[in-house]
């Protein structure tokens, strides 16, 4: 008998129709995964499972848990399931424990007010588990609170929380998205050892086909409140495929065709790049320690190249980024365009600094909300030595907009109307409108869904064919770097660790660090066969 | 921890230096000689300049400002140009009015607010709420010495519960005292109190958004549980803030209210000195009213560290 | 439309409208004695009674509408004027000297009560309805500076302001163009709010005298008229209160409208 199971689940909030008939089955040891994308509903399910939905929302159908149907449950009822028959991991885990309160007393609590125990039977408790964890007590001391962790050891102790009690459920809600890739998988690890050893089912909700493939025996795929198709996950990998399946799979495998780089010509030139950041001071009587996010950071980017930089979350990519366009005074070496210093006399040289362009990771900060697309678009024409006007402005702007899949219309629009994927081509648009020499990707389609990036990177490969971009393009996702460029850098504590053609280093990595890195990324099988 | 107190107790002395300093030279312009002023116009110079060097006003403005401080910390406030007398002791029994008026005030505003706070919070968009916006509402518009002379008309003109004015004085005892000062603590604390509770309601339902929130109902806590065990803390750091600023109200709306009940605290000192040009005591006044409000400050700073530790960790 | 917008905006335009008008004309002079109708109710003749100089009650809220309403205006005035620019220099140089400078100097403000700045220039000035407004004005000073500051700083975190930087665009001109008009609302929300507590303050300063001197009317100097008749004449006491609640509630009321209009995040859903 399964140990949870979906009859048909619907949900409306404010009678607007969210989930349409999900129906799923999970058996205890057995790990079930929930994929789609952003705003398909798979969190609502997790949520509607736990009975924890926002003010408003009206289910049917049956979620039944070990026998008993949740939805009809009182919420007293409901008290006593949760946490103790299904425990629930959250996806933030900066955000997910509570500051003011010991990570021992977080996990205790779970404890005491199921089984009633005494507070010193509890926290012992709290300590198996938290060591269970990976967080053992002489290293952790349960004294800690939750800043002094770092974001991987929090989710471990919201982990903790969740599992303290043997729970025969647990809704693990995209756990690892915000995590790094090491991070990544040691949590991912983890979640398959407790659900081993302690025979628990899991519904895990990710949007993540790799991380699917990796963790998954049984998968679903949601789109819009609805099941499009629910198989074992050999099967699905190998046999015949929902369309919107298929277009899922291939986005995320999506590769783009780049033109051949030009001959080499050296237009962005770094030699021992060196860049500190002031700390606040640790001792009343100590002057300010810096930290040294960047040291000696050398490499070049070549005219027509297109270079990848890879590295965990505060590895130094985004200072080398701002050290670059100019934004964050170097303490030493040099950064040169096309010979020219980026820096002179310890400022930046603004001339040589509009020469470059760069994106942003997110879609909704990216533009002032109050100037219209047009207004927006030409902001970087400021300070050029030519800028255009009148209806040669115009024609520039149609032209950028043309060049990235928009409408020339869209000039007069503000930026609320437009979705994330189309900000992102409109953050593009702006960076080459200017033809600048050098366009910097800062994590540039990490906050997109699949198939949204998929047809960025498409964008992104296009305006290399027909406008010849040389570009930085920064990422902590292997898989998209590997795809659209020629060349990549590794780094590591701001250090560039392994520096080389791109194929070469996925395939032969030399440096321990970027096979760790690669061994990390969960990678998603290879389609043996299609039903298209 | 330790550093965080150093650096606050610096500041709380820069403060301190800054705000004397800019009372001391206001002071400072006002126009006429207090010497002067205390003889009258017939004085003859040579009594002028007696009391002048008796009143240590013949030594340049810096020493005067160093003599004044040095005087202060030592409980030497100077001496009054119209009464001659010390102006410590003027001050020490206003104080005893006015202190214990702010404090029980503040102490009736939290006694009020914080239910109403979490009632608003706990019932949001229900009918609790609505009625305790709207009653904040009201309370937040009404002038709190009009609201005395509302609570004299019906409590002491026509439901002769209370005295419609003055103070008893300590002296009959504590409870005699605190009967004398109800009215005037009500009508200080319950506009007070409605601000206290619409920001005590608005950061509870922001950390009711949280998502330490959810983890807790995942673990099976009830919604009042989450609320007192995970919000109530959390959401108490920047109402904590509110407090420190309110206690700064409290001292200066005291100063009106005291002219409502005719109570013989600071407010009643501070005119007085005024319409008599005794700027010594002005001045000795204000200064003990800023020092109140920004040590009541630096208090806040540290009941901050005590209840965040993440500003306990940052040194 | 959101009902608590209509009835602030209705309340406040009353104010409003009462002051304009008394500028060209009062049912009364309010300035005229008549000491036998002294102390009259409510009447046909006098909408709101008369008080115990037998002066139109009606014609003196009017009036004293004016006062309250420039004396808080003014000191709007002033705090937009020093405290924005205070707050986008501020948040421009996020943790230079520059930016502990203004704070640590707003925060000594903070320590004055406009009471106690009032307290101490009427006794280097003498009273009057000046003082009022350069106390409020100057204790409204660190409110706007702080919101500017709060407001600002989570734009500069913003990737679009970072794009106007790689674009080679000054602190100035960003503060100008990006940071100021998206700051805007917050200020004009505040800016309601320091108004409502203006004329709160108004009342308190010229009750205990410290404010509009006679025979300017307002309705703290009414209110302390009354203070000694509030037995025989409850009604002189309880009107110019109520004409203060009425304006403050109706101005609070219309701020907070206006946060929940402009703010984006309620205006997405």
């Amino acid at each position: 008998m399964a140990l949870l199971s979906l009859d048909r689940l619907s949900l409306s909030i404010h009678r607007k129709t969210i989930l349409h008939g999900i129906s799923l089955n999970i058996a205890g040891g057995e790990i079930h995964a929930l994929t789609g994308e952003s705003g398909s509903g798979k969190s609502l399910t997790a949520l509607a499972i736990m009975r924890l939905l926002p003010i408003g929302s009206k289910t049917q159908g049956h979620a039944v848990l070990n026998g008993i149907d949740v939805l009809t449950q009182t919420e007293a009822q409901m008290l006593a399931i949760r946490g103790r028959e299904v425990g629930m991991i959250f996806q933030e885990p900066m955000t997910a424990l509570n500051p003011v309160k010991t990570i021992g007393s977080q996990v205790q609590e779970t404890v005491q007010i199921h089984t009633g125990a005494t507070a010193s039977e509890a926290a012992r408790r709290a300590d198996d588990v938290l060591a269970r964890v990976g967080l053992p007590s002489d290293k952790f001391p349960r004294s800690r609170y939750p800043h002094q962790l770092s974001g991987g050891q929090r989710q471990r102790v919201v982990i903790a929380i969740a599992i303290a009690l043997r729970p025969k459920l647990l809704i693990a809600d995209e756990p690892t998205t915000a995590l790094d890739v090491t991070t990544q998988a040691l949590i991912l690890k983890l979640l398959r050892n407790l659900v081993e050893e302690q025979g628990m089912g899991m519904l895990m909700i990710t949007h993540d086909l790799a991380v699917v493939a990796e963790m998954a025996q049984h998968i679903s795929v949601i789109r819009d409140g609805e099941i499009v198709e629910q198989a074992a996950t050999p099967a699905l990998f190998s046999g015949t495929r929902h369309h919107y399946t298929q277009a899922l799979f291939e986005a995320s495998r999506h590769r783009v065709n780049l033109p051949a780089p030009p001959a080499p010509r050296s237009l962005l030139t770094l030699r021992n790049v060196c860049c500190d950041y002031s700390l606040t001071r640790s001792h009343l009587f100590k002057s300010k320690d810096t930290f040294r996010a960047l040291h000696q950071v050398t490499f070049d980017i070549s005219l027509g190249e297109r270079l990848g930089l890879v590295g965990e979350s505060g590895c130094g990519k985004s200072t080398l980024a701002r050290a670059i366009l100019g934004l964050k005074q170097i303490q030493a070496g040099e950064i040169l365009l096309d010979g020219d210093p980026v820096y002179a006399d310890k400022r930046p040289n603004l001339a040589v600094c509009r020469r470059m362009q760069v994106v942003f990771q997110d879609p909704f900060s990216s533009f002032n909300p109050r100037h219209r697309v047009g207004r927006l678009i030409t902001e970087p024409f400021h300070g050029q030595p030519y800028s255009p006007s009148g209806s040669e402005r115009r024609a520039i702007v149609s032209e950028a907009l043309l060049a990235v899949g928009l409408a020339a219309s869209d000039a007069d629009k503000f930026i609320h109307e437009f979705s994330g994927g189309q900000r992102q081509r409109i953050a593009i648009a702006r960076a080459i409108i200017t033809r600048p020499d050098l366009i910097l990707f800062d994590e540039a389609v990490s906050a997109l869904d699949v198939s949204v990036r998929a047809k960025i990177l498409d964008v992104i490969a296009e305006l290399c064919r027909s406008y010849g971009l040389t570009y930085l393009f920064i990422s902590h996702d292997l898989g998209v770097v590997r795809s659209v460029t020629d060349r990549v850098m590794i780094m590591r504590e701001g250090r560039i660790v392994e520096y080389g053609e791109t194929e070469s280093v996925f395939r032969n990595p030399s440096h321990p660090y970027t096979r760790t890195l690669i061994a990390s990324a969960p990678v998603l099988p290879s389609m043996t066969a299609s039903g298209y | 921890m330790l550093l965080y107190l150093i650096k606050r107790l610096v500041s709380l002395g820069c403060s301190l230096v800054a705000a004397s300093l800019v009372i001391f030279l206001v002071i400072e312009v006002a126009p006429g000689d207090p010497a002067q002023f205390m003889l009258g116009v017939n004085a003859e110079p040579e009594t002028v300049a007696a009391l002048k060097s008796e009143l240590g006003l013949d030594v340049p403005k810096w020493t005067r400002y160093f003599n004044w401080i040095s005087g202060m910390l030592v409980g030497d406030f100077g001496t009054s140009y119209t009464y001659r007398t010390p102006v410590i002791e003027m001050i020490l029994d206003r104080l005893a009015v006015s202190l214990p008026l702010a404090g029980y005030a503040l102490l009736l505003s939290t006694l009020i607010a914080f239910p109403a706070g979490v009632i608003a919070a706990s019932r949001h968009g229900r009918l609790g709420d609505a009625a305790v916006m709207v009653a904040t509402q009201f309370g937040i518009a009404i002038p709190n010495f009009w609201f005395a002379m509302i609570l004299v008309l019906i409590f002491a003109v026509n439901l002769p519960f209370f005295s419609a004015g003055g103070f008893v004085g300590w002296d009959k005892g504590f409870w005699a005292g605190v009967h004398s000062l109800t009215l005037p603590a009500i009508a200080l604390a319950l506009p007070q109190a409605a601000i206290l509770a619409r920001v005590m309601r608005s950061s509870l339902l922001e950390i009711l958004n949280q998502d330490f929130m959810r983890t807790a109902r995942a673990k099976g806590l009830s919604q009042r549980q989450t609320l007192w065990r995970h919000g109530l803390r959390n959401a108490l750091i920047p109402v904590l803030t509110i407090i420190g600023l309110q206690f700064s109200f409290l001292i200066a709306g005291g100063i009106i209210i005291e002219q409502v009940f005719f109570l013989p605290g600071l407010g009643r000192l501070v005119f007085q000195a005024i319409s008599s040009r005794d700027l010594i005591v002005v001045e000795a006044v204000v200064m003990l009213l800023v020092f109140v409000v920004i040590v009541v400050n630096f208090l806040v700073d540290l009941a901050y560290a005590i209840a965040d530790p993440r500003l306990r960790h940052r040194t | 439309m959101r009902r608590n917008l209509v009835i602030g905006a209705a309340l406040s335009f009353v104010v409003l409208m009462a002051a304009v008008v008394s500028l060209a004309w009062t049912p009364y002079d309010h300035s005229v004695l008549n000491i036998p109708n002294r102390m009259q109710l409510p009447s046909f003749e006098h909408w709101l009674g008369t008080d115990h100089f037998g002066r139109d009650i009606a014609s003196m809220i009017m009036v004293g509408a004016r006062t309250s309403i420039s004396v808080a205006l003014i000191a709007v005035g002033i705090g937009l004027i020093v405290g924005v620019p205070l707050g986008l220099i501020a948040a421009a140089y996020d943790g230079s000297m520059l930016d502990e400078l203004i704070m640590r100097a707003n925060d000594l403000i903070f320590a004055f009560p406009s009471l106690i700045i009032a307290i101490l220039i009427t006794a280097v000035l003498g009273p009057s309805a000046v003082n009022a407004i350069i106390a409020i004005g100057i204790f409204n000073i660190p409110v706007f500076a702080r919101v500017t500051r709060g407001g600002a700083l989570a734009l500069w975190e913003q990737d679009f302001i970072l794009a106007a930087r790689v674009a080679g665009k000054s602190t100035l001109q960003i503060s100008c163009e990006h940071i100021l008009p998206n700051v805007a609302n917050l200020l004009l929300v505040q800016g309601t709010i320091q108004f409502s507590l203006g004329i709160l303050a108004e009342a308190g300063l010229s009750y205990v005298g410290l404010g509009a001197q006679p025979p300017t009317p307002s309705w703290g100097r009414m209110l302390a008229d009354a203070q000694t008749m509030v037995g025989l004449a409850p009604h002189l006491a309880l009107i110019p209160g109520i004409a203060i609640i009425l304006s403050v509630l109706g101005l609070n009321q219309f701020g907070d409208g206006l946060r929940d209009v402009l703010d984006p995040k309620l205006r997405k859903s």
